[in-house]
């Protein structure tokens, strides 16, 4: 399928377009944040502690004066920067990882998918809190253990596709016309296992925001003054008393923004696969 | 032959824990530098220094260490905490049972709503009830529990007044307040699963329904409410068997962050403070404690799936 009609299949699935459009939107301005948020989100002014939302502060001021609003945009910075530590690590460690597991069979494959069962044993949160616990607690190392996190779940998949591409008529017929292995990998296996691992990527970048935001909750993520919607929900929580939209604007900020990376993540298998069935 | 078949599950169990351990006690390995000086922080003297390695058998070889460290943990024995001296297991198993009381309300909660809205979804397509049901199972996935659960606190603690905001009281001291405390932190923790079952049970059933022995048995005269429970659910159950091993295990995950909202003295509270304290050893004891109890309820969930499931030869 060309990249085109891809495009156009997913053009057709109208909440996902929609969704797509909204998080590179999003993205965008995770980049430019610094930028275009109306305060300095870190400014403490003591005379304008916990306001109203008002034409100035769009959403209101926390309990040291900060703009709300401004602080929300520069969340938007460690979502993103999870999301994408949470693609890139599973696709250059674990997609290799699954392909010359599925593709070379025996002691490797052995070996390669003991370790991946043993880690998928470990939930999800549970893993990045020992990593980042051993690691150090630091934003960045928060970020690498998101990334491990989803890494193994990615070579299983890289693997079950493998196996099935392995075996095709047109990958035998290579190999017989005498195609090194690393050929064969590059050629066949990795365009053709390609959909379904975009597929399953697209998921992490909403995993990695809800992994992200929970553990700056917890204090393992970003420290302040390092802003994550994790820790904005945090400092919110001690002001449960005396203004409660503290803590619900950044949780809105969190499900709009994983619903969407759902959403497009449904359109990418429907565009992606012509055989799937919507339920 | 079904002993023999519950013996190979448990040949596939063993190496799994074996692996699992040596994920675990590698977390040590992780620490950059000397792992006495990174737990000792800015009091580190020699002396301290050389108590902690000799404590943790730093100055043996790592598959030494490791072996010595599982051949004590199978005895029972985690060790102590290097925070408070505190025996590892004594910690984590008086703490267990509050996590488990958690565990189990939250997934009686996730299973029953997810029956509920995945079976009313199919009796009445198209209706307002379907809409609530694929609004819940679609919102579910994407709500951080965290903050579900401060809104929950919001509105039926701060607001309303109904329930505690905080605190945990063991079933066994008293069902009414278990109750109570429970209730919150259970669907705060639970609705991320309930929206999954909601979502799998759906779709099974939408397929089951519109199998060709359904519509024999409509043709034959059975209603819709019996074509559910009696074709579809006993079909669309199987795959949610396997849902609540994995569920089982993502919650004990989650009660890291739920235990923390609601200031809950679990397990995840333990995992959190020992991460916070640098307390490696405490952290090394509550992970292998919950990843063994997710082996196991693996293991228990592969053996009730096999007996439920007549295709599955021992």
């Amino acid at each position: 399928m060309s990249l085109r009609g891809i495009f156009k299949r997913l053009m057709g699935e109208r909440l996902a377009f929609i969704s797509l459009i909204f998080l590179i939107l999003l993205g965008i301005t995770a980049i430019v944040a610094p930028y275009v948020a109306p305060h300095d989100p870190l400014e403490q002014n003591l005379s304008k502690v916990l306001l109203n939302p008002s034409a100035e502060h769009w959403l209101g001021t926390d309990e040291l004066g900060r703009d709300i609003f401004s602080r929300l945009i520069m969340g938007l910075t460690a979502a993103f920067q999870a999301g994408l530590f949470a693609i890139l690590i599973p696709l250059c460690i674990g997609v290799p990882m699954g392909i010359l597991s599925g593709y070379l069979g025996g002691i490797i494959d052995d070996i390669f998918m003991r370790i991946v069962d043993g880690i998928i044993a470990i939930p999800a949160i549970l893993l990045a809190l020992g990593i980042t616990g051993a690691l150090g607690i630091s934003l960045w190392n928060a970020m690498i253990a998101i990334g491990i996190i989803f890494t193994p779940q990615m070579a299983r998949l890289a693997r079950g596709q493998t196996l099935q591409i392995r075996t095709e008529p047109y990958v035998e017929a290579s190999k017989i016309s005498g195609a090194g292995a690393i050929w064969i990998m590059v050629k066949h296996i990795i365009p053709n296992i390609a959909p379904p691992i975009i597929v399953q990527a697209s998921f992490y970048l909403s995993y990695a925001i809800l992994v992200e935001t929970s553990l700056s909750f917890l204090g393992m993520g970003a420290q302040s003054p390092q802003i994550s919607w994790g820790n904005m929900i945090q400092q919110a929580y001690s002001m449960i008393n005396m203004n409660p939209w503290m803590i619900i604007y950044p949780g809105l900020a969190i499900m709009l923004t994983v619903l969407a990376g759902n959403f497009l993540g449904d359109g990418l298998r429907v565009a992606l696969d012509p055989k799937y069935k919507k339920a | 032959m079904f002993f023999k078949f519950i013996m190979r599950r448990l040949l596939y169990v063993i190496p799994m824990l074996i692996i699992t351990t040596l994920i675990v006690f590698s977390f040590i390995l992780l620490i950059p530098g000397d792992p006495a000086l990174a737990l000792l922080g800015e009091n580190a003297t020699p002396e301290k220094i050389a108590q902690i390695h000799a404590q943790l058998g730093l100055d043996q070889p790592v598959i030494k260490q490791y072996l010595n460290w599982l051949g004590n943990a199978v005895q029972g024995d985690l060790g102590r905490s290097i925070f408070t001296g505190q025996p590892v297991e004594e910690a984590v198993f008086s703490r267990l049972g509050v996590t488990f009381q958690l565990v189990i309300v939250a997934m009686i909660f996730a299973i029953a709503g997810g029956l509920f809205f995945a079976i009313t979804s199919i009796y009445f397509p198209n209706s307002w009830m379907d809409y609530v049901a694929r609004f819940f199972g679609t919102l579910g996935t994407a709500i951080p529990n965290f903050w579900l659960g401060m809104i929950l606190i919001i509105f039926f603690s701060l607001q309303l007044g109904w329930v505690p905001a905080t605190g945990f009281t063991s079933i066994t001291e008293s069902p009414g307040a278990f109750l109570q405390g429970t209730i919150l932190p259970a669907i705060a923790l639970g609705a991320t699963g309930m929206a999954q079952i909601t979502r799998h049970l759906r779709s099974s059933l939408i397929e089951v329904m519109s199998a060709d022995y359904v519509r024999t048995g409509f043709s034959k005269g059975i209603n819709r409410w019996q074509a559910i429970m009696k074709h579809g659910l006993q079909n669309a159950m199987l795959p949610v068997v396997t849902t609540i091993g994995i569920l089982f295990g993502n919650l004990l995950g989650a009660t890291v962050v739920i235990e923390t909202v609601f200031a809950i003295p679990g397990m995840g509270q333990l995992a959190v403070n020992s991460i916070l304290q640098r307390d490696f050893t405490m952290l090394q004891g509550v992970v292998l404690v919950l990843i063994a109890l997710i082996i196991l309820i693996n293991f228990i969930t592969d053996i009730v799936y096999a007996l439920l499931d007549p295709r599955i030869e021992y």
